[in-house]
């Protein structure tokens, strides 16, 4: 190794000789190859290799593979001082001479690995060498080991053959044995009806027998066989048509008559129609609860059904039993009823379908009946037996789901669903193709579905009860109420109140409708939900999840229930429409009202609950809040309007019997204010009271501090007196009329009977119009003498007095009585108004 | 083309008339119906195109006849004034035989109490005279109406109006008075009237006629009329009742009128702001009901010619013409051509086969600024009307062109 190194040292150093010019260059590319050679030494040239790229080309580079020592140098010489180019070559020097140092110390490190794998190497050969010698003597001692088992096996030979033949005869004679014993054991086996030993003795010899049947020997054997199996298929069969046998026994029976090559077809039927009698048994029981009022025809038709195979011993038994049974139950409910279906017909039904399976399909398919198709056959009849049998049993629940009719106790008919599906679970995991559990569900849904019908009706029936309760409580005044709320309500007039229908519980009676209306559907929506609780099984179904959720309940129910609220609240302004109609006129209001809040909050309250409890997923193109906001409030209009209607056809009806009952041309000079002018302000109050109860105020037009007298007075003395004038001095008429006509050109037009927005103010000025407007129309229709002309004027005052503060117009009111006043100056034979001051007079008197 | 405006210019020049007799206008609605056909014959004597005559009253009493003719082609409004001494008219009709005969029912002051009468009156030869006058003049030297006779009975109350018999001879009316129908047979050139037949409204109460009309149709043997919210249906005949609405509206009907072309349809109008139609066959149901109204519904007509075009005139100031195309004996936009359409009777079977046409309002007229009393279409145009509200105004319109074009072709 150090003669290596040497070699290498006086190699570099020639280099360095042969490069006079510079020291500075030679040393940098001595160590750059020196660098290298290390590097390719411990195989560092891949992690070298990144950082070189980049600056490989430059041939300025002291590490770079381009490095050009000239160009480095001269580029040193023109760049640098001499100063800077001595620090330069003494930073080279000394960097060299680190360099040195690490490479000593590699190679040394290197020489000591060497000579201890040297070492390694020389031991490993000398124990090859001892392990040769080891393996020599093994095989040796193999080979001797070979020639003594040979020898053994030489000398054993007879023996073993002559061993074998006699364990041969041995086997031979054991079994001549039991075929010569085998008529005996059957017999005893037949005797102790251990028929299972029996068939399996019998099955081991068969094929023997069959085999040697051409020896006597062996044909009278097999023929005692035959005979004594004949006879115990005999027996089998007999126990087989033995309706009493437990369905265990019944099995093993049918597994035996099968195994003694019985028609598997045969047998089968005969399987399904004994257990048909059984079933059928039940159902039967099923139906007499039913209809336990109608005993006879049920066991007649108990009796027809019944096959002639099995009637013979299913009758004497069950006959007492089946007439026993209706009287002791009159009428179970759904739940016990759904229970005992269960219990007796799809448990049963359910051991059937086991045992069948068991028998004759899961059995036969190993055996060698399997080629016959028989599990095929099999299956085919075991789903016509269950889908016959499935059918009868649906018809009888959904028959007694029928009956259902009360919504008192939801949670028992759904209870009752719940065990009735999740009993046909179990036909479903065992018949996997049965159409039976699909069936169920169906009829779950349609028990749903009815169920929500019926809750819709109920909820209807609710909503009329508890309308015709709220007639009854506006029928009977509660007078202490009534005095209360009416004190509460700050009328001066409130005493009249009384004697007309009470306006007093108006805010209680409506909290308490819509708060019952909105108990009744929570209620409801409670006992609905139970359909999709968690724990039913049925709640996961598809049609549960989805449509029953949206369009049953959201739809069908709920939004059904608010149609119809809308629906019969116009009912009562068409019905009502002629005369009044039956419907008081608060019931109208406290409905118009009920549907505004409905509009307000209800519905939208109502609709997010139910989306809520039953997540509805908005798949299908249901109705919108908006949509029926919109009903609720066309609905409340309406009502309003009618109320409108209605309460002014009342005032109307007072005001124009006043005016066509009257002779007015000969009537005494006014002294009061006409008593159904008093009747007119006070019924007008009470309605106010009532519709105050209800709306809030509205807005009105601002009018001064005391309307009644100020403008009054300009409607009587400024514009009213010349025209008086102008009807009987035709010199001068122009003016006024013209007034008038000029007023009437721009005053807006009044609709009389036209829609009233929902509050107070609106609704009495909409009353106030029709009447006094009917008052007008009335008026010119009649012929006025002086006192008459009178009379109407101090009518108009007084009416002027107490109705411009309910209306939102003042204007409204002044325009219209000014019109009376004007037509009935016209009317009149001989117009002489009345001095205003005497009308104050009266009015303030009266 | 004629528009309200040029009819108000024409009311302005009579300023003093309309402004004295505000009353009295409100009667012309009444009488306006009745003077059709008399403007008919009146436009053949002068042979102009004169189509309406109106009967304008006075107040107290000696109420006036105003008689209007409107040159259609020249837009001439011209104005005769007659004088009817006996007392304030409420209702007039003329006769359908003589242009110059016509009822009246008038309210009579007497003793301080005021009783209906009904009289029938001949209007003065020369009545035209004055026709060519200076408006000014017309109301000073006005002619007064010649009585006839009285159609009076004291034992029958109160008279409410007069109807003469549709397309007779001018021998027969019947006037209705307070619970009583009577049929009268006018005598001797119309100076002697006796009461051939009564019928007589029974019931609880004190029931009253309020209007009535004569149909048509069954060779004029059919009368109807209304008594507050009831229509009754009377045999001339037997002078008993064939039919009756109870009910037929919520508050009391003001007015009735006959389908010209289809014999068992009838309109009705009243207080409940509603229009409605009926098939006297079955009057369990209106066969339409309209609610077009704000306020009473005092008058209602069907075109003449065209009966599928009805004239409705309410309280609240409006003047509604309505399509009512599906009850009509017209089928609507059809290729039937105008043989068939005057014979609207034989359509019934083909009309019906048809999908169901939209009725619709053709147009409401605002014109008015009071209570508009009465609508009355012209008996010569079909295509004109005219209504008349309490402040005296009156409005003559045309049927819509476009609407008018659709009808004709």
């Amino acid at each position: 190794m150090a003669a290596h190194f040497l070699c290498c040292g006086g190699f570099f150093w020639s280099d360095f000789s042969m490069d006079p010019e510079g020291s500075m260059l030679d040393e940098s590319g001595r160590r750059r190859k020196v660098h290298g050679m290390l590097k390719l030494y411990y195989g560092l040239n891949e992690e070298g290799k990144a950082p070189e790229q980049p600056q490989s080309l430059d041939p300025c580079d002291i590490n770079g593979p381009h490095f050009d020592p000239e160009l480095y140098l001269n580029k040193l010489r023109r760049e640098c001082s001499l100063g800077e180019l001595m620090d330069h070559e003494t930073c080279m020097v000394k960097q060299i001479r680190s360099l040195d140092s690490d490479m000593q110390t590699l190679v040394y490190e290197n020489y000591n690995k060497f000579i201890s794998a040297t070492d390694t190497i020389r031991k490993m050969k000398n124990d090859f060498k001892k392990m040769e010698d080891e393996m020599d003597c093994l095989s040796a001692n193999m080979a001797a080991i070979t020639d003594f088992s040979a020898s053994i096996s030489g000398t054993l030979q007879d023996q073993h053959a002559q061993i074998t033949k006699l364990s041969g005869v041995h086997t031979l004679l054991r079994k001549l044995q039991f075929l010569f014993e085998l008529p005996a054991r059957l017999n005893k086996c037949l005797e102790l009806q251990a028929y299972a030993q029996a068939v399996s003795s019998h099955r081991r010899a068969r094929c023997v027998l069959q085999q040697y049947s051409h020896l006597p020997s062996f044909k009278g054997i097999q023929d005692d066989c035959n005979a004594i199996m004949e006879k115990l298929a005999q027996e089998l069969r007999q126990k087989f048509r033995d309706g009493g046998t437990s369905a265990k026994d019944l099995s093993e029976c049918v597994e035996l008559l099968l195994q003694l090559d019985e028609p598997a077809e045969e047998l089968c039927e005969k399987f399904l129609s004994h257990a048909r009698s059984r079933l059928e048994q039940d159902l039967q029981g099923l139906e007499a609860e039913i209809k336990p009022h109608l005993p006879i025809p049920a066991v007649k038709e108990a009796a027809t059904c019944r096959s002639p195979s099995t009637a013979a011993l299913g009758s004497p038994k069950d006959s007492p039993k089946m007439l026993s049974l209706p009287s002791p139950t009159p009428n179970t409910d759904i739940l016990e009823f759904i229970d005992r279906g269960c219990n007796e017909f799809v448990s049963s039904l359910c051991l059937v379908i086991t045992s069948y399976q068991e028998l004759f399909i899961n059995h036969a398919q190993t055996g060698e009946l399997a080629s016959k198709n028989i599990p095929q056959m099999a299956n085919n009849k075991l789903k016509a037996f269950v889908d016959d049998l499935a059918a009868r049993y649906f018809s009888l629940v959904e028959r007694r789901i029928q009956e259902e009719k009360g919504v008192s106790d939801n949670s028992l008919l759904v209870r009752a669903l719940d065990r009735f599906h999740r009993r046909l679970q179990a036909v479903s995991k065992l018949l996997p193709g049965s159409t039976v559990p699909n069936q169920g569900t169906e009829i779950v849904i349609r028990a749903a579905t009815e169920r929500v019908k019926q809750y819709l009706t109920a909820l209807q029936s609710f909503y009329m009860d508890s309308l015709t309760d709220v007639r009854q409580a506006l029928a009977t005044p509660r007078l202490s109420v009534a005095a209360a709320s009416v004190a509460g309500g700050g009328a001066h007039l409130g005493g009249a109140a009384s004697g007309r229908d009470a306006p007093n519980s108006l805010p209680e009676l409506l909290s308490s409708l819509s708060a019952s209306i909105l108990n009744q559907i929570k209620s409801v929506l409670a006992s609905v939900h139970l359909f999709t609780a968690k724990d039913i099984t049925f709640s996961n179904k598809p049609y549960f999840k989805g449509e029953f959720c949206s369009q049953g309940v959201r739809e069908n129910l709920v939004v059904n229930f608010i149609r119809f609220v809308c629906q019969s609240s116009r009912q009562f302004c068409e019905s009502a429409g002629d005369k009044g109609g039956s419907t008081p006129p608060a019931l109208l209001l406290l409905l118009s009202r009920l549907c505004l809040d409905f509009e307000t909050s209800t519905i939208s309250y109502i609709l997010t609950l139910t989306d809520e409890q039953f997540l509805v997923q908005h798949q299908n193109p249901i109705t919108p809040v908006t949509t029926l906001c919109g009903e609720a409030r066309e609905a409340a209009q309406k009502l309003l309007n009618h109320y409108v209607k209605v309460q002014g056809l009342i005032i109307s009806q007072m005001l124009r019997k006043s005016v066509e009952t009257r002779d007015w041309v000969n009537t005494i000079e006014p002294r009061n204010v006409r008593a159904v002018m008093k009747r007119v302000v006070e019924d007008t109050t009470s309605i106010d009271v009532q519709v105050g109860l209800l709306y809030e105020e509205g807005v009105r037009k601002a009018h001064s501090s005391d309307s009644s007298k100020r403008t009054f007075s300009v409607y009587s003395s400024s514009r009213q007196q010349p025209r008086y004038a102008a009807s009987y001095t035709p010199s001068a008429p122009m003016d006024t009329n013209l007034l008038s006509n000029i007023h009437k050109l721009f005053s807006e037009r009044i609709d009389i009977f036209s829609s009233v927005e929902f509050n107070k103010v609106s609704v009495m000025t909409g009353i106030i119009k029709i009447s006094l407007k009917t008052f007008l129309e009335c008026v010119r229709l009649r012929t006025f003498g002086r006192y008459g002309l009178q009379q109407i004027q101090v009518d108009c005052h007084y009416l002027q007095m107490y109705l411009w503060r309910f209306v939102s117009d003042e204007n409204l009111v002044h325009f219209l009585l000014d019109e009376i006043v004007g037509s009935s100056a016209h009317r009149c034979l001989d117009p002489c108004p009345m001095e205003q001051s005497v009308i104050e007079v009266i009015c303030e008197r009266g | 083309m004629v528009g309200p405006q040029c009819l108000y210019a024409v009311f302005d020049d009579y300023r003093k008339v309309v402004f004295h007799s505000c009353e009295a206008e409100f009667h012309i609605g009444h009488s306006f119906g009745g003077e059709e056909d008399f403007c008919n014959t009146l436009g053949c004597h002068y042979k102009l195109i004169i189509q309406i005559v109106f009967l304008v009253f006075l107040f107290k009493e000696i109420s006036e006849i105003h008689i209007i003719d409107f040159d259609d082609e020249n837009n001439i409004i011209n104005k005769n004034v007659l004088l009817h001494q006996a007392g304030e008219i409420w209702h007039i009709a003329a006769s359908p035989a003589d242009k110059a005969v016509i009822t009246t029912c008038y309210n009579k002051t007497s003793d301080s109490r005021v009783v209906s009468c009904a009289a029938v009156w001949r209007m003065p030869s020369d009545w035209d005279s004055g026709s060519h006058e200076s408006p000014d003049d017309s109301a000073h030297n006005a002619q007064t109406l010649e009585l006839l006779c009285h159609l009076d009975n004291s034992a029958h109350g109160n008279a409410a109006c007069v109807l003469w018999e549709p397309m007779g001879d001018g021998k027969r009316v019947i006037s209705l008075a307070d619970n009583h129908a009577l049929l009268w047979d006018l005598q001797e050139s119309c100076t002697q009237a006796t009461v051939s037949s009564t019928a007589t409204l029974e019931g609880k109460g004190q029931l009253k006629f309020t209007s009535g009309k004569w149909s048509p149709h069954h060779n004029c043997s059919q009368l109807a009329t209304a008594n507050d919210t009831s229509i009754r249906g009377w045999d001339l005949r037997t002078m008993s009742q064939i039919y009756c609405i109870e009910n037929a509206h919520g508050q009391l009907v003001r007015d009735l009128d006959f389908n010209p072309n289809r014999q068992y349809y009838l309109a009705s109008c009243g207080d409940d702001c509603k229009v409605k139609f009926w098939d006297v066959r079955n009057v369990q149901e209106p066969v339409k009901t309209l609610e077009e109204h704000s306020h009473w519904v005092w008058s209602v007509r069907y075109n003449h010619s065209h009966d599928q075009l009805v004239l409705t005139a309410s309280s609240d100031s409006r003047l509604i013409l309505s399509n009512m195309v599906s009850i009509s004996s017209e089928p609507f936009g059809h290729l039937v051509d105008d043989e068939e359409l005057s014979e609207g009777e034989d359509n019934h079977q083909e009309e019906k086969s048809k999908e169901p046409l939209k009725d619709n309002v053709v147009s409401t007229y605002e014109e008015h600024e009071d209570s508009v009393y009465a609508a009355e279409w012209s008996s010569a145009d079909p295509w004109l009307f005219a209504s008349l509200s309490y402040d005296g105004r009156l409005v003559i319109n045309r049927v819509p062109r476009a609407l008018k074009y659709s009808i004709l072709l």
